[in-house]
């Protein structure tokens, strides 16, 4: 974990920030990350372990106790931790899933992620993203995974205006300078 | 008649090509990974086929224009494979359906 306290949000990877009132880019540092799989049988034990209602429609958040699950498939959840529960959650799981019919893998250094904020993120998403941000087809509350140009991404939108934008670590210099190209379009 | 291919194989839809997917519903095609014909199956004890239906099942495919089941990855999303029966003339997709489920 301690590489990902270490590292700083550089200017050269976030050129969205700060560039207009409307449109807010705020790199999400630090943080665990997991990729859960589960065979069906294994959820409910999964979600009382995690204190996570993890049985939710597929491509929805669900979060509690400041644990966050995003359901990408049916056996599939991205976990998005504090540091600090990291270790214990890997823990209380392989205590509690007992049959270990279940993958647990660490990603936290494999992906890093931004929070885009504004009235024009949803036109700035669709510069690189093909999915339909409407309200009736993406509702707050849904998480996915899509593809952002060529790069695989991870979205999750936590209100009508706020989008949590993941990537893998090597592509987000790529993704982030897209999108600056995309938002001047935008530029209020 | 000549059969014209629509520009969307969604029915009624004139907008995007979308796949739905048995998941997620439906998702644009950019998304999504095709994986050739459906119901090939692979036999249990390959060491007792003969070279003949080996080779039937490793090459041959029925390439349909018409209708066409097949299998399809939503690659940027799920991840699942699933298949769909679509029109490989008209590109309409009139099913969609997990793997294990018989064609509909
Ligand atoms: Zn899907």
């Amino acid at each position: 974990m301690d590489n990902l306290v270490q590292t700083k949000p550089m200017p050269r990877l976030f050129p969205l920030s700060g560039k207009a009132i409307d449109r807010r880019c705020t790199p999400v540092n630090g943080g665990a990350r997991f990729s859960l799989r589960l065979p069906a049988a294994s959820i409910s034990t999964a979600s009382a372990a995690l204190g996570v209602e993890l049985a939710v429609p597929v491509n929805r958040a669900s979060a509690a106790n400041g644990r966050t699950a995003l359901r990408l498939g049916p056996d599939e959840w991205l976990l998005l931790l504090s540091e600090a529960e990291a270790v214990p959650v890997a823990a209380v799981l392989e205590a509690r899933l007992t049959d270990g019919r279940y993958s647990l893998a660490d990603i936290s250094h494999r992906q890093t992620g931004v929070v885009l904020e504004g009235t024009a993120v949803t036109d700035i998403l669709n510069g690189g993203c093909p999915l339909d941000f409407d309200l009736a087809a993406f509702p707050v509350g849904m998480a996915t995974r899509t593809i952002f140009c060529k790069a695989e991404a991870v979205l999750w939108r936590q209100s009508e205006g706020r989008f949590h934008l993941e990537v893998w670590r090597s592509f987000a210099p790529y993704v982030w300078n897209l999108l600056a190209i995309v938002s001047r379009e935008y530029a209020v | 008649m000549k059969l014209l291919p629509p520009r969307s194989p969604i029915k009624g839809s004139q907008e995007m090509l979308l796949i739905p997917c048995p998941y997620c519903g439906n998702r644009p095609e950019i998304e999504f990974a095709y994986g050739g014909e459906a119901h090939v199956v692979r036999a249990a004890a390959p060491r007792t086929v003969d070279d003949t239906a080996w080779t039937e099942f490793l090459y041959f495919r029925k390439n349909p224009r018409g209708d066409h089941a097949e299998r399809w990855r939503h690659a940027y999303g799920c991840g699942r494979f699933f298949n769909v029966k679509r029109n490989t003339y008209t590109d309409q997709i009139e099913a969609s359906y997990r793997i294990g489920e018989t064609l509909p």
